[in-house]
């Protein structure tokens, strides 16, 4: 298992290889489907004016989403009426719903790491080889076990987004997660998914 | 007309924290398949480790705590009316205790109704009269990660070359499962439903799932094709959560519906490790959880 600090280092990026053990520690920010939209379509293609909040909220996640890491979760949060909020469990969703978005997002932004579970596709991986960034992969559904590295909620932007897609800024330590897709054009995901093939192939076959 | 919506709201939390004891077995039996310092292995691990903590500490398994699926087999006497509204308060209550994530989102809106309520789907209820004189109350959780990769096929389907049989279904399953990949949270449990219109295609293949794991199929036919299909979808080698590995599905169920003569579907409902369902009966105003 290898210690991994917030922000995460060019250099440090680059060590990371597929199949690594890592723990996490500092400050990461959740985002999913409506944040990924929200940022792409105001930020990065322009698409739609920025209203409301989102000049502040822009350069709030810009300095934090700086080498930093985005966190696939939409979590339970408990708190809601006090607004001292606490993480109640806490695992990745599927990411490769954001692959029309991550990899701009990543360069945009410079974030070197993405949480998630089940693996992203090409665009992603070419955006890991540039910036240079990783995806980690979290233990699905294992929420209890993960919400107990969230140290403490130190803010939370576009709550009514509804609390799953809101973007909440979290301090963990030893967040548990494993290297799936490296800044070299590795992918555990493709590898598997093309194994898988070729042994589905042989099932059919055999009638 | 006796007020359950306490009981109710003990049924969702035993639901969301606390996973069936034949799930968590076969889970065990999957961790020691697997090579010890494996990625499969470690991922097994976690998701016990993460399992006891849940049941201690009496928090949701997964946050996704999906959609609400509710059965309800009442005998005569019982209003589905009056049931409906404990149902709903019981599921606003564990909404704001934190036993389930806010999850129902008006689709035209993207507005979050922030108790888990929203039109007559949400949650999603289902009633059906019984004789005898027990009320029973089934609960599944089942999240959208798993609910994303569920499909179904309309035989022949050329391109994997299945036609309208069994050897069929075997096929269009294993394809089904493979494109899952680990996307479902493996190893998953199939609910596999053959015949029936789409939607009660697709309603019967998350029903069946409320059968317990290693529990056998009533007609030898299907039951060696659940085996069958659990054995060969567990050679793809997807493994736990797309790691790789022996463990791709713990279990398969299927059942048949009747069809139109022009149809033959094949319905596959994917359930994720975390597999969340548990009853409630009532009888003689008694109540008891299993």
């Amino acid at each position: 298992m290898r210690r991994l600090t917030i922000p995460i280092s060019d250099q440090a990026a680059r060590s990371l290889k597929v199949g690594d053990a890592v723990a996490l520690s500092g400050v990461m920010m959740t985002a999913r489907d409506a944040a990924h939209k929200w940022m792409t379509d105001t930020f990065i293609k322009k698409i739609r004016p920025p209203q409301g909040d989102d000049l502040g909220v822009y350069a709030a996640i810009r300095s934090l989403l700086d080498g930093g890491v985005i966190y696939h979760c939409g979590p339970v949060v408990d708190g809601l009426d006090t607004k001292e909020y606490r993480f109640v469990a806490a695992g990745p969703t599927t990411s490769i719903r954001e692959e029309p978005y991550q990899g701009d997002i990543m360069r945009h932004f410079n974030v070197r790491g993405v949480i998630g579970k089940g693996g992203m596709g090409a665009k992603t991986l070419a955006a890991c080889r540039e910036v240079p960034g990783v995806y980690f992969h979290a233990i699905g559904g294992a929420a209890s076990l993960i919400a107990q590295t969230v140290e403490r909620v130190l803010s939370v932007y576009k709550l009514d987004f509804g609390v799953p897609e809101a973007m909440w800024v979290i301090e963990v330590q030893d967040f548990p997660a494993v290297v799936t897709m490296d800044a070299f054009g590795h992918s555990q995901h493709e590898a598997i998914e093309r194994e898988s093939r070729e042994a589905l192939e042989k099932l059919l076959a055999r009638g | 007309m006796q007020d359950l919506t306490e009981h109710i709201f003990e049924l969702i939390r035993r639901t969301s924290t606390d996973l069936p004891a034949d799930v968590e077995g076969s889970l065990r039996e999957a961790a020691d398949r697997e090579q010890s310092g494996s990625a499969a292995r470690g991922a097994l691990e976690t998701i016990l480790k993460n399992v006891e903590l849940s049941r201690r500490n009496s928090t949701p398994i997964c946050q996704d705590t999906g959609t609400p699926i509710f059965y309800v087999h009442f005998p005569e006497g019982w209003s589905t009316r009056q049931l409906r509204r404990q149902i709903e308060a019981a599921v606003a209550k564990a909404t704001k205790s934190s036993y389930l994530r806010p999850n129902s989102v008006n689709a035209l809106t993207d507005e979050n109704t922030g108790n888990n309520l929203g039109d007559e789907h949400f949650p999603s209820i289902h009633f059906t009269e019984v004789d005898g004189d027990a009320l029973t109350i089934d609960l599944m959780l089942k999240g959208g990660g798993c609910e994303n990769v569920g499909t179904q096929y309309s035989l022949p389907n050329n391109q994997l070359g299945a036609g309208r049989d069994l050897h069929g279904v075997r096929k269009v399953v294993l394809d089904a499962v493979h494109k899952a990949q680990g996307q479902g949270c493996a190893p998953g449990i199939l609910g596999v439903a053959i015949g029936g219109d789409r939607g009660s295609s697709y309603y019967a293949s998350k029903e069946v799932l409320c059968r317990k794991l290693g529990q056998g199929n009533a007609n030898p036919e299907l039951a060696a094709l659940e085996k069958r299909l659990t054995e060969e979808a567990n050679q793809l080698g997807i493994g736990p959560m797309g790691f790789g590995g022996k463990t791709t599905v713990l279990d398969t169920k299927i059942t048949g519906l009747h069809r139109l003569p022009a149809s033959y579907f094949v319905s596959v409902s994917y359930m994720c490790w975390a597999y969340r369902r548990r009853r409630m009966t009532v009888r003689s105003g008694e109540i008891s959880y299993g």
